[in-house]
């Protein structure tokens, strides 16, 4: 049977299994849309903003760990998707983005609602395609699912003039077994002699530490790298990309690391002889200033992307390959090696960082001693939610303090349960997110937490959740100002708060969620936040707005002191450095 | 350091402006750029030097390495090589102009009343002195191809 350019697309998207398209119609992407509407094998999810499509899109790639797909029309529909682009671009999500086009023979003649889609997103995909011929459908959307999952993953746009959906013009479908690009051959396994030479080298550390990032979720690697700590025995700490890759509770987890890291992740790190870094990047966030990090140690770094080893930070044993087959290979050598663990040198590495815990590790009680005090502490929110959720909860999270307090104090001890825009940090990630991930897992809990600031860069999308009854709950940590930024004017700018407050212009938030059908709570006292949260959790089949006024005062501690600092060089509370 | 930095890359629309943009996203100039079909037409060849240490140089060739269409990056400057430029002049006629182009296996191509068009190769660093050594007073214009280079000895770009 023949074809349109628009029934091959539909037939493409079946066969990559696709089950939910994130998208907003428009004249260039019209024809596809009269596809959809006749197609059974995916759902289509009308978003209020194109952001809120890939972002969208992103989250349920987050949680599932399968390629999101977004579908939006040419000129501003596509200009809309350039941020949730180079959101997934900066976390290595992969992203299949259809973007309508205008006609062939009118690209390049400033037509109406043209953009060069490709030239706009270049910089901030892995890859894109134009279609210049209708039959090429299949292919391009077989090899951009293929590259958007496969080596270090990414988000890849589809380009699609509206004549090659011509509802008029039939082409046989087809669809290749396998996909083999000449030009990309992501490497998968490691080099063999590398991993020797890491073995010997982390076997003989006695200050090792395991510094663990996204990678190893998105190379579904946390198992290995679980049993790659059995036999070391190391501490270990995740970048905020990274949390869940290793389970909180584990007494090796030393929590988070960088800018906002734990006292004892930074210190071990400073202090470490053998830095083991896995599927991590060594971000600006995370090595502070880069000719002062970790100065005794020696790098052994796994990561599937060549370019990022040895970019920022000198590997002295690098290691190109998939992580969970790099970490397969690496415990298989471990095991078969001679050399044994220090056991002497590590039992004291691990009680150093249990003294540092002790000394300025974050009050994981301070949900118990706060109760009586009136002004509710952000972090004690996060502890409430924690407790509330068991801990089971998917939470996405928005861009400021209330991102870093979920990281610091929401213990994830599952991958792909925290979601989070931490390269590009976008503000207005966190609902559409918690959208996708919710028709992901319509039967688990998921949260978004967020601050007043951020949920209305895409607040829209409550409109979306009514129309598709997903029942994610809000928690929205209200401290009346962009507090991060405000965190910033504090400590660098004698206290100016230049454009960071709007406490008079503040929308009723239990109204606002109301109007859009759903339920609105408001919480200002401590003593109501167990309860609030408790009952908003009972409603099950509603969306619920928890509105939690907070105490504005409050800042992120620790705190890298930059510039000019190493990662020893904290700020551990108000003016007083560790 | 002086780089020349060799790629092998499909010959598809676009492919050339995703290596061009790379170098201005990851802040590295392009001093000269070539690029023509190579083998069945399936593939270009660029050339592009740039300037910058060890570490930059092998910063930018991993990252070409990482755009979809490329099949191969290869530094030449790291071994020994092969490096030629190709240029055209027209100027207004000068003995001196004549002399130096003839160095440089200069051809003429046009001559007529009050002006000349000559072509020649040399290695870039002769050519670049060559053109400072010209003055200004009677060059009229002078076109380059950029440098183009292959390994020396059995190193081949291929795929
Ligand atoms: C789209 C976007 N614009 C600006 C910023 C810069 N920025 C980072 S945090 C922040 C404040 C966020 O305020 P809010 O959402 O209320 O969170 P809070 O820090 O108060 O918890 C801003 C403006 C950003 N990250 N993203
Ligand atoms: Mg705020």
């Amino acid at each position: 049977m023949k074809l349109s350019g628009g029934d091959l697309l539909m037939r493409a998207l079946k066969d990559e299994g696709v089950k939910f398209i994130f998208g907003y119609p428009g004249g260039a992407a019209l024809h596809i849309y009269d596809s959809i509407f006749k197609q059974k094998a995916f759902e289509h999810i009308l978003v209020r903003h194109e952001q809120g499509a890939t972002h969208a899109a992103d989250g349920y790639s987050r949680a599932t760990g399968k390629p999101g797909v977004a579908l939006v029309t040419s000129g501003p529909g596509a200009t809309n998707a350039i941020t949730g682009l180079a959101t997934a671009f900066m976390d290595s999500i992969p992203l299949v983005v259809i973007s309508g086009q205008v006609q062939s023979h009118l690209i390049g003649t400033d037509s109406f609602q043209e953009t060069d889609m490709i030239g706009i997103s270049r910089p901030i995909v892995k890859h894109s395609f134009i279609v210049q011929n209708t039959q090429d459908i299949p292919r391009i959307v077989q090899e951009a699912f293929h590259i958007a999952t496969t080596g270090r993953p990414g988000p890849v746009v589809i380009d699609i003039p509206k004549d090659k959906t011509d509802p008029s013009q039939l082409f046989e479908y087809k669809r290749a077994k396998e996909i083999s690009l000449r030009s990309y051959q992501p490497r998968v396994f490691p080099h063999p002699g590398q991993i020797k030479k890491a073995s010997k080298k982390i076997l003989s550390a006695e200050r090792p530490v395991i510094y663990a990032g996204g990678g190893v979720i998105l190379g579904n690697a946390h198992k290995e790298l679980i049993a790659l700590n059995k036999l070391l025995k190391a501490p270990v700490t995740n970048t905020l990309m990274g949390l869940g890759a290793y389970p909180a509770k584990d007494k090796y987890f030393m929590g988070m690391l960088g800018m906002h890291g734990t006292y004892q992740a930074n210190m071990a790190m400073h202090n470490a002889d053998v830095i083991i870094a896995i599927g991590a990047r060594f971000d600006d966030r995370i090595t502070n200033t880069p000719s002062m990090f970790a100065p005794n140690a020696k790098i052994v770094h796994i990561d599937v992307d060549p370019a990022s080893i040895s970019k920022i930070i000198n590997a002295d044993i690098p290691i190109v390959g998939q992580v969970k087959e790099s970490l397969i290979a690496l415990i298989k050598e471990i095991k078969r090696s001679k050399i044994k663990i220090d056991s002497e040198a590590l039992d004291q590495w691990n009680m150093q960082i249990s003294q540092w815990r002790e000394k300025h590790g974050l009050d994981h009680d301070l949900y118990l001693s706060k109760i009586k005090s009136s002004m509710i502490a952000p972090q004690v929110v996060v502890q409430e939610l924690y407790h509330a959720t068991q801990g089971n909860a998917f939470v996405t999270s928005d861009v400021g303090q209330h991102q870093m307090f979920v990281a610091q104090y929401y213990h994830f001890n599952k991958p792909r349960r925290w979601i989070n825009s931490g390269g590009l940090g976008t503000m207005g990630f966190g609902l559409p997110a918690a959208m996708g991930v919710k028709l992901a897992f319509p039967k688990q809990e998921v949260v978004c937490v967020t601050g007043e600031g951020s949920i209305q860069m895409c607040i829209q999308e409550l409109s979306t959740c009514l129309q598709y009854n997903l029942p994610i709950k809000i928690i929205n940590i209200n401290n009346e100002a962009l507090g991060m930024v405000r965190q910033w004017q504090d400590m660098n700018y004698g206290g100016r708060h230049s454009a960071s407050t709007y406490s008079d212009s503040l929308p009723d938030f239990v109204k606002l969620a109301q109007s859009y059908g759903h339920v609105g709570m408001k919480v200002t006292k401590q003593s109501q936040l167990k309860k609030t949260l408790e009952k908003a959790f009972a409603m099950k089949d509603r969306l619920v707005f928890i509105d939690v006024y907070v105490d504005p005062n409050e800042h992120v501690y620790p705190m890298l002191v930059a510039p000019n600092g190493s990662m020893q060089d904290m700020w551990i509370k108000k003016n007083t450095k560790a | 350091m002086k780089r020349i930095i060799s790629i092998l890359i499909e010959n598809k629309p676009g492919a050339l402006a995703r290596v061009v943009g790379l170098f201005h996203q990851r802040g590295y100039n392009i001093e000269t750029l070539n690029v023509g079909p190579v083998f069945d037409g399936s593939f270009s060849r660029m050339t592009v030097t740039t300037r910058g240490s060890e570490n930059d140089v092998e910063q930018i060739t991993k990252q070409i390495n990482k755009i979809i269409d490329v099949i191969k990056v290869s530094d030449l400057t790291e071994g020994d090589h092969h490096e030629y430029e190709f240029i055209m002049i027209k100027f207004k006629h000068s003995e001196k102009i004549q002399k130096i182009l003839k160095s440089l296996n200069g051809k003429i191509h046009e001559k007529n009343n009050d002006a000349m068009v000559m072509s020649a190769w040399g290695s870039s660093s002769d050519i670049e002195a060559a053109i400072k050594s010209m003055g200004k007073v009677n060059l009229l214009e002078v076109a380059r191809s950029g440098s183009i280079g292959l390994h020396e000895g059995e190193k081949v770009l291929k795929i």
